[in-house]
């Protein structure tokens, strides 16, 4: 029976060696496809065994990983500055991810290269990895009186704060907001339920308005308007005089382009100055359509406007001037009109690189990113995006909108001690409908330390909402915010 | 002639030393696995490694001792292989009780209970069956007794039926799977009746073709057998066991005849079997049909009879990996049964491809262990009652590490030795018992002859 017994035990070899090449056939390469189905629950799991690094902003911490009580999703994701901080944080959702939470995720969870020895140390000394701690350039000061006076009264709108001189975003502000930690609950069902609930409101909380949308920015855009006219020539000054029509005759049309209300802006010849503080449109439509299309659009790219996609690291919404048409529509997009659309961030770029003797700061969120001991593994780089301006015209334009907050139409920026320079804006959206209220600014104008830009959107403060009245004074709190008035 | 030679002939050696540190091995990897699973979930050397890994040491001792005194010839790898299996085992239910938080049905406490049991009844085997040839005379005693076991879920008050199977008896508050028992039974019966009948089987019939055909009227055994397995699979759904009794038949069937006529015979009777349940009924085609495309989603939601079991299987060995995601790391309690069926899935998240390659090689080892005895046995019995039962072994973790590994089509069996329950253990531990004392039959030098007696007369015809 030797011989069969033997053959016998070559069945059983084979028995064996069959199912050895099946689970190596199944866990090193099935395996691959297999981890990636959406089916198994350990994926989702997984999502909450990591305790997710801190974001924070100063000393203010706004998301953080606690735990949970629950054996299979051991982590929480809390976010203690909700809504004021949610345009800035994202959510770590169970499927999904958004802003600072998603665009560092992999070094928030730990799984980034770059903590390769970090990884490796813990597996040596049998430490759990944490994912690595991400510091904001948030100033919690700004940011936190952006949002109160933003949303008194429940206006809608976004405000942006920048430091001029590094392009660190100080304050990133979208109202309505939403409250991260409804997001944040390692339970899909109720997380989607409350995540439809959002973003079906009319209201659109989930979208960032400071970045992710974009506005026509109405007289704001003035600047720009301004900065390419002083760069057209360079005898050009605050008290050089230029044509001020009631009514400007927008050639191959039957419309004109009137002044605000219609009213007549000085006595047909008025100061670049008194162009500006008191925000005439027919110099403005009238120098735009004598530059031509391509030097506004040539200053507009120099302000970094319509060039590659911002990513601050979260991605921002392209602005444009609009498409080259005609003269009529050349004068309507040089008073920020017509196709004219701009991020409230973008708005906030110009007045810093205006601010900035014409250097224009690529904006950056993140300050620092640490690994859970405290060793730094990377830093913002500043650096500059490009020269808008030569210092020349900086200072020029600068002093024309210091005269705007001291003598024209936005005295309500005013801080006492302190030079403001501004630019109000009130821009007509359609027919019959109310204005957005525009305002962007920067302080002190000798040594700049803060550039805002902010809107408070159509229909949400009134008919009557202008960037004078409406918008200034928010900026206002927010630039005494930073400089500790 | 040469002077006679003056040197004793070699004995095997019995190797106890060598047993005894090698059992010592197994108990510690068991105990350093109890305190990985209390370190991957929280950080602590758990109470219970001291507990499971000293009782299970103990036991162990004992079985050593009553191995060493009743059958001190036996083969020194087998207690420890299964020592190692039955450990991994219990660590795995463990560490599923602790994950489950206690609910969900794993209970370590119970199998080891079952596991003190099985060394007993190990031990008792050894003791009272100095001669396993015994068994041999009890060949139609344990047709009878197999038979009974098997069919007895189905009988009315003592059968239960649990998850849509009906393969369990219920006897003053325990519940049993007869066929476990039946298993061996069935295998003392097949090994007697085989010995007996094998010339015949082998010898009378007709060359067809290459193969020898048997005659018509030998083909009743086998289709007494088929029958059997077909009764099995339709009055109580239990695939698994019909499959592992009809397979371990015609393997031994083979061994006792030499015919391969046999093994065609059987493997044709068996496909047609098959195709016939498929046809007749839908459990047995929805296995089929989650065996082919386990991954579609219809069958993955299923209520009844869909992929969802067999695919977290599939998703936790796959999230293992190689190495595994280390003991109490990952999420095996995601697998419907993962302490009984679907521990070989449970234990490949966590111990990874690394952790099943080594589990596989040690199964295959002890098989190995038992078909070296069943060579090594010097009558036909003793070989294809060794043969037989080293077969099963092997074919039942080929059918449900082939099942949950999606290598075949998912027939539910226990994993011997490691999956909870207690009639398998103890079935599982008869099994080795009567492996053990066949080796020590086997490898026992036979009656030396007294050396210095003069020349040895030749003579020559």
């Amino acid at each position: 029976m030797n011989g069969t017994l033997k053959r016998a035990a070559l069945a059983c070899m084979i028995m064996f060696g069959l199912l050895m090449l099946n689970i190596n056939y199944l866990q090193a390469v099935r395996a691959e496809d297999l981890k990636q189905d959406a089916r198994d629950r350990r994926n989702f799991y997984a999502r909450y065994e990591v305790e997710r690094g801190l974001i924070t902003a100063g000393k203010t911490v706004l998301a953080e990983s606690v735990p949970s009580g629950d054996t299979d999703t051991p982590f929480k994701r809390r976010y203690p500055g909700g809504e004021v901080y949610a345009p800035v944080t994202g959510f770590f959702a169970p499927e999904s991810t958004r802003d600072i939470e998603r665009a560092k995720n992999d070094l928030l969870d730990g799984s980034s290269a770059d903590l390769v020895i970090r990884r490796g140390i813990d597996l040596f000394t049998g430490k759990t990895t944490k994912g690595a701690n991400v510091e904001l350039t948030i100033n919690p000061k700004a940011q936190e009186a952006a949002y109160k006076a933003l949303s008194a009264s429940g206006k809608k709108g976004a405000l942006v704060a920048i430091e001029p001189k590094t392009g660190a975003i100080l304050a990133m502000v979208s109202v309505p907001s939403y409250d991260p930690n409804l997001l944040a609950p390692a339970d899909k069902a109720k997380v989607n339920e409350a995540y439809n609930k959002l973003d079906k409101d009319e209201d659109k909380p989930l979208v960032n308005r400071a970045i992710e949308r974009t506005y026509p920015p109405g007289s704001t855009f003035k600047v720009v308007t301004m900065a390419a006219y002083l760069k057209s020539d360079d005898s050009l000054g605050p008290q050089s005089q230029v044509d001020a029509p009631q009514r400007l005759d927008l050639p191959n049309t039957t419309a004109d382009l009137p002044n605000y209300g219609g009213a007549a802006c000085g006595a047909g010849r008025v100061t670049l100055s008194f162009a500006l503080e008191k925000s005439c449109n027919t110099p403005f439509g009238k120098i735009g359509m004598d530059l031509g299309y391509e030097a506004m659009k040539e200053q507009a790219t120099d302000f970094g406007i319509g060039g590659d996609p911002l990513e601050i690291p979260i991605p921002v919404a392209a602005s444009s001037i609009g498409p080259e048409e005609d003269q009529a529509a050349l004068a309507q997009a040089s008073i920020g009109q017509r196709n004219n659309q701009m991020t409230p961030l973008q708005m906030a770029m110009v007045a810093a690189g205006i601010a900035n003797d014409g250097v224009v700061m690529k904006p950056y969120l993140v300050k620092k990113v640490a690994d859970a001991e405290g060793t730094e593994i990377e830093t913002a780089d500043q650096d500059e995006l490009s020269t808008a301006m030569s210092p020349e015209n900086a200072a020029k334009l600068r002093e024309m909108m210091v005269n705007v907050v001291n003598l024209g139409t936005a005295s309500a920026a005013q801080i006492p001690g302190v030079t403001v320079g501004g630019k109000t804006g009130t821009a007509e959206t359609a027919e019959g409908r109310d204005p957005h209220a525009w305002f962007i600014s920067f302080a002190p104008a000798e040594n700049p330390e803060i550039a805002v830009a902010l809107i408070v959107e159509s229909g949400s403060a009134g008919s009557d909402a202008s960037g004078g009245q409406t918008a200034a004074p928010i900026a206002k709190s927010v630039m005494e915010a930073v400089l500790g008035r | 002639m040469s002077a006679p030679s003056v040197e004793p002939v070699p004995l095997p050696a019995k190797r106890r030393v060598a047993q005894l540190a090698m059992l010592a091995f197994a108990v510690l990897i068991v105990m350093a696995a109890y305190a990985a699973v209390g370190m991957g979930i929280d950080q602590k050397i758990p109470s219970g490694m001291l507990t499971y890994g000293l009782g299970l040491g103990g036991f162990m001792l004992a079985a050593y001792l009553v191995l060493a005194r009743f059958a001190p010839w036996a083969d020194p790898l087998i207690l420890p292989l299964v020592t190692l299996i039955n450990g991994l085992g219990l660590v795995m239910i463990y560490r599923l009780e602790v994950g489950a938080g206690g609910r969900g049905g794993a209970s370590a406490t119970t199998q080891l209970l079952w596991t003190a049991v099985g060394v007993v009844v190990f031990a008792v085997t050894l003791i009272v069956l100095r001669d396993h040839r015994a068994l041999q005379r009890l060949t139609y005693t344990a047709g009878a007794a197999g038979l009974l076991l098997l069919v007895s879920p189905l009988l009315p008050i003592i059968g239960e039926d649990i998850n849509g199977a009906r393969i369990w008896i219920k006897i003053g508050g325990f519940t049993l799977q007869p066929a476990e028992l039946a298993k061996l039974a069935l295998i003392v019966f097949f090994a007697g009746y085989l010995v007996a009948k094998r010339d015949v089987l082998a010898l009378a019939g007709r060359r067809l073709l290459f193969i020898d055909l048997p005659r018509a009227r030998d083909l009743g055994p086998i289709l007494i057998t088929w029958g059997f397995s077909l009764g099995v699979l339709i009055l109580q759904k239990d695939l698994g066991s019909s499959l592992l009794i009809f397979g371990t038949f015609i393997a031994m069937l083979y061994i006792a005849t030499q015919r391969t006529s046999w093994v065609l015979i059987g493997i044709l009777l068996f496909v047609g079997g098959a195709v016939l349940a498929g046809l007749a009924f839908d459990h047995v085609a929805a296995r089929f049909e989650v065996f082919l495309n386990p991954e579609s989603n219809e069958l993955f939601y299923r209520e009844l009879g869909g992929s969802a079991q067999l695919m977290e299987g599939l998703f936790g060995m796959s999230q293992g990996g190689i190495l595994g995601t280390g003991l109490g790391q990952g999420h095996p309690g995601l697998i419907p049964l993962a302490f009984s069926d679907f521990i070989f899935a449970a234990i490949g998240e966590e111990l990874g491809l690394t952790g099943l390659m080594a589990l596989l090689m040690i199964y295959g080892l002890l098989v190995e262990r038992g078909l070296r005895t069943a060579l090594a046995a010097r009558d036909p019995f003793s070989k294809l009652l060794a043969g037989g039962l080293s077969f099963i072994l092997a074919w039942q973790v080929f059918i449900i590490v082939g099942g949950v590994t999606n290598l075949i089509p998912l027939t539910g069996l226990v994993t011997p030795f490691m999956s909870q329950g207690g009639s398998a253990l103890l079935a599982n531990w008869i099994l080795i018992a009567l492996l053990v004392r066949m080796s020590d039959a086997a490898r026992k030098p036979p009656p030396q002859a007294i050396q210095d007696e003069g020349m040895t007369q030749v003579f020559q015809r």
